[in-house]
C-alpha cells in the first residue's frame, strides 16, 4: 500500500535507508521540533514517534525512562495527534506512530486510526498486540490505509514468519535481538541466517532494530536489510550531548 | 478459556512477538499436564509431603460469639509452606518447568510472598532465580527481602513508575524477553497472558477441593458465603473455583480499599467505578487508569494488594454476576487484624485481613445455623513491621531504636 510504494521509492536512489525514533514529550515537544528537523535535513528517510506509555513493557530503560518523564510532564494522547500532524503538514516523509495497545484501546480503535489517517500517519507498531489479538485492528487498518508494521524476532519460527507476513503491511521490522530496546546487538553469523530467514519469508521491506547504533552497525546492514532502525541511541545523544549533535550524527551514518 | 485465551470479554495473551514460541510450548506443556491425571497426583504428593497440605479448616468459636451470627470457618492458607496461599502455583509451575527442562525461574513480587514461594521451589528444584520486588515493597516487606536472599536468589529492587507490583511485573517481563530460552517466569497471580490466568487457579483451586469436604465434614452442609481478598485473585480464584458449582454458595471478593473508594488512593478495580476496561501486562482486564490510558499510581496498607489489574477471569465472573466485590479501608482492615489476633491467636497477613474485614461486616446478620468461610491466604507475621509501625506500637518503636543503635555502634 501507500508506506511500502514510498519506501521503495526512496529505495531506488539510496542503498539503505535509515528510520529514526522519539518519544513524544520527552523531553519537551519544542527539543522533539527540533531533533525531527534536523533529522530530516540531514537524510533520515522515515521518523516513528512513540506515544507515551506508562507501562512500556518492551522498552529498555533509555526509552522507558523517557516515557515515564513525558508523562509525568503531562503528555496527553491529545497532543501527540496535534504535534503529529504538524509533522506530516511540514515533512514529506512517512512518520509513524509507535505505542501499546491499551493507548488505541482507551482511544477507541476506530477512532484512533481515523484520527491517524487524517494526520497523515502511515503506519503503526504496536509490540503488545499480536495478529491473533488484532482482527479489528487489522481490519481498520485496511479501511483507512495505515500499515501495521509486524515484528520478527530472532525465536520466529519460518512458519510463524510466514503467517505474519501475511498480515502485515508496508514492512516488517526484525528485531536484531531477543529482549528490550536500547542494547547493543551483535551482528554476526548467527544474526546473517536469522536474516535471510526473514528475507525468505516476505516480500515487503526488511527494517532492522534493537541496538542499531553506528556507522559500522549500518554497513553491516546494507544489502542485506532495507532499513536501519536507530532508537535510543539518538534520545542518548540528545541527553548527553544536546539537540545540535543530532543532525551530524545523522548525516555520519551513511 | 476459548482458544484464544479469553474468559467472556477478558484476558487474552497481548504478549511481544519474542514471546510467541515461548507461549506456544508453555500452553501445549499445560495442557499435557492438565490432560494428565498422574500430574495432579505428583502435584498433591508434593504439596503433602513438602508443605502441610491439606491445610486446616478452623472453626473460629469466639469470633463467631463476638458477632452473634453465621459460624465462622477460617481456611488456613497461613499454615501452607512459606506461609500463604503462593506456593500452590509456585510448585505446580515448578513441576512444569521441570517438565519443560528450563534452568531459571524468574518472578515478580509484591508482598514478597510469591518471591519467597519461588525461592524455595528454585532451592528444591535446583533452579537458578532472580525476583523482581518495587523498591517500595523492598522497603515495606524486609523479612521476606532477607530470606529470599538466604535461599539463594538474587532480588532487584525496581525503582521505576509506581514502584510496586506492577513495575516489578514489567521488569520480569524485560528479563524474560531477552532470556526465554533457558527462563521461565512464574507468574504469581491468575493474571497476565494466557494460559496464565487459568493455570494458576487450577493450582490454587486445591484451596477450594479442599475447603467444600472439610465443611461438609464439620458443618454437614455447604456454606453460606466464602470472603477472600483480592489484588490479582489467586487465592480468591482458589477457594472460589469449586464452589462455583454450588449455586446457593455466595462468593465475595474483598478489594482493598486504601484510604477510602472516595480518596483516589486505593486499589478498587471492580467494587467501584474508578476502572475502566484496558490491555496491559499482557491481558485485557478492568485497570484503575486515565481517560488516555495510562495506570493511575494505587495504594493499600497491603502491598500484595497494591495492584492496577485484577484476574480477568474475576472481571468475567463480576460482569456475570456470580461473584460479589466489596472493599475494605486500611483502617477497617487494621480492625479485624487486632479483633482475630485477640480473638483467636491468628494473625491474618494484612492481604487476608480484607477477607475478615468483609466477612466481619456481613456474619452477624446470618443465622447459628449458616457457615461463613474466610479465606486466610496468608500469614502476618511477615508484616511484622508495617503492623507494628500502622499500631504505632511503643514497644516495638522502642526495639528498634535500640537495635538501631546497636548497629551504628558496630
Amino acid at each position: 500500500m501507500i508506506l511500502e510504494q514510498q519506501l521503495r521509492k526512496q529505495l531506488d536512489t539510496k542503498d539503505i535507508l535509515l528510520i529514526t525514533h522519539i518519544v513524544l514529550g520527552y523531553p519537551s515537544f519544542d527539543v522533539n521540533r527540533e531533533v525531527i528537523q534536523q533529522m530530516v535535513t540531514n537524510g533520515v528517510d522515515c521518523i516513528e514517534m512513540q506515544i507515551p506509555f506508562s507501562e512500556p513493557m518492551a522498552d529498555g530503560p533509555v526509552i522507558l525512562k523517557a516515557n515515564q518523564d513525558s508523562l509525568a510532564a503531562g503528555t496527553t494522547v491529545e497532543e501527540c495527534f496535534v504535534f503529529a500532524e504538524e509533522m506530516t503538514q511540514r515533512y514529506d516523509i512517512p512518520f509513524l506512530f509507535m505505542t501499546y495497545y491499551n493507548i488505541i484501546f482507551a482511544y477507541g480503535e476506530e477512532a484512533f486510526f481515523k484520527r491517524s489517517a487524517k494526520n497523515r500517519i502511515k503506519g503503526l507498531i504496536i509490540p503488545d498486540l499480536p495478529p491473533e489479538m488484532a482482527e479489528s485492528f487489522l481490519e481498520f487498518a485496511k479501511t483507512y490505509q495505515i500499515s501495521p508494521i509486524l515484528i520478527y524476532t530472532p525465536t520466529s519460527t519460518d512458519q510463524r514468519m510466514k503467517e505474519l507476513a501475511g498480515y502485515g503491511n508496508g514492512f516488517i521490522y526484525c528485531a536484531a535481538r531477543r529482549g528490550v530496546t536500547g542494547k547493543k546487538s551483535e551482528l554476526g553469523q548467527d544474526f546473517d541466517s536469522y536474516l535471510a530467514r526473514c528475507r525468505s519469508a516476505t516480500d515487503l521491506p526488511l527494517a532492522v532494530g534493537f541496538g542499531i547504533q553506528n556507522k559500522e552497525d549500518i554497513d553491516v546492514l546494507k544489502g542485506k536489510a532495507d532499513m536501519a532502525v536507530i532508537g535510543s541511541r539518538t534520545i542518548t545523544l540528545v541527553d548527553t550531548e544536546g539537540t545540535e549533535m543530532v543532525g551530524s550524527f545523522i548525516a555520519g551514518l551513511r | 478459556m476459548d482458544k484464544n485465551g479469553f474468559f467472556g470479554n477478558w484476558g487474552g495473551a497481548y504478549i511481544p512477538e519474542v514471546l510467541h514460541q515461548t507461549f506456544q510450548e508453555l500452553t501445549a506443556e499445560y495442557t499435557r499436564c492438565r490432560n494428565d491425571p498422574d500430574f495432579w497426583q505428583e502435584y498433591l504428593h508434593l504439596m503433602s509431603t513438602y508443605s502441610c497440605r491439606p491445610t486446616p479448616l478452623t472453626y473460629a468459636e469466639n469470633l463467631s460469639a463476638h458477632f452473634g451470627g453465621a459460624k465462622i470457618y477460617i481456611k488456613r492458607e497461613d499454615l501452607n509452606h512459606t506461609g500463604a496461599h503462593k506456593a500452590n502455583n509456585v510448585m505446580g509451575q515448578g513441576l512444569l518447568v521441570k517438565r519443560m527442562g528450563k534452568k531459571r525461574v524468574i518472578a515478580e513480587t509484591g508482598a514478597g510472598q510469591h518471591g519467597m514461594a519461588t525461592a524455595t521451589m528454585a532451592a528444591k528444584f535446583g533452579l537458578e532465580c532472580t525476583i523482581y520486588m518495587g523498591e517500595e515493597d523492598v522497603l515495606r516487606q524486609r523479612p521476606n527481602v532477607f530470606w529470599m536472599e538466604k535461599m539463594g536468589a538474587t532480588v532487584v529492587p525496581v525503582k521505576d513508575g509506581s514502584r510496586t507490583l506492577k513495575d516489578a511485573i514489567n521488569e520480569a517481563f524485560r528479563d524474560w524477553v531477552t532470556n526465554v530460552d533457558d527462563t521461565h517466569y512464574v507468574f504469581g497471580t491468575a493474571c497476565g497472558p494466557a494460559p496464565f490466568p487459568e493455570m494458576v487457579a487450577w493450582f490454587q483451586s486445591i484451596i477450594g477441593i479442599e475447603a467444600a469436604d472439610q465443611i461438609l465434614n464439620y458443618h454437614g452442609k455447604m456454606p453460606k458465603k466464602i470472603y477472600a481478598c483480592v489484588g490479582g485473585g489467586s487465592n480468591a480464584m482458589g477457594i472460589f473455583k469449586r464452589f462455583l458449582e454450588e449455586p446457593d454458595v455466595e462468593l465475595i471478593g474483598v478489594e482493598a480499599g486504601g484510604h477510602g473508594a472516595e480518596s483516589g488512593a486505593h486499589a478498587i478495580r471492580l467494587s467501584n467505578p474508578d476502572a475502566m476496561p484496558g490491555v496491559a501486562q499482557g491481558y485485557k482486564t478492568m485497570f484503575l487508569q486515565n481517560s488516555d490510558g495510562q495506570m493511575k499510581p494505587t495504594h493499600s496498607v497491603a502491598a500484595g494488594l497494591d495492584y492496577v489489574g485484577v484476574s480477568p477471569i474475576l472481571s468475567d465472573l463480576w460482569e456475570k454476576k456470580q461473584v460479589r466485590f466489596e472493599s475494605a479501608t486500611d483502617d477497617e482492615v487494621m480492625e479485624s487484624l487486632d479483633i482475630t489476633m485477640k480473638l483467636e491467636g491468628i494473625i491474618p497477613a494484612l492481604e487476608s485481613a480484607h477477607a475478615f474485614a468483609g466477612a466481619f461486616r456481613e456474619a452477624g446478620q446470618l443465622a447459628n445455623e449458616d457457615a461463613i468461610i474466610i479465606n486466610q491466604s496468608g500469614r502476618g507475621d511477615k508484616d511484622i513491621f508495617t503492623i507494628a509501625h500502622a499500631f504505632d506500637d511503643p514497644s516495638w518503636k522502642q526495639f528498634i531504636i535500640d537495635r538501631g543503635k546497636e548497629y551504628l555502634q558496630q
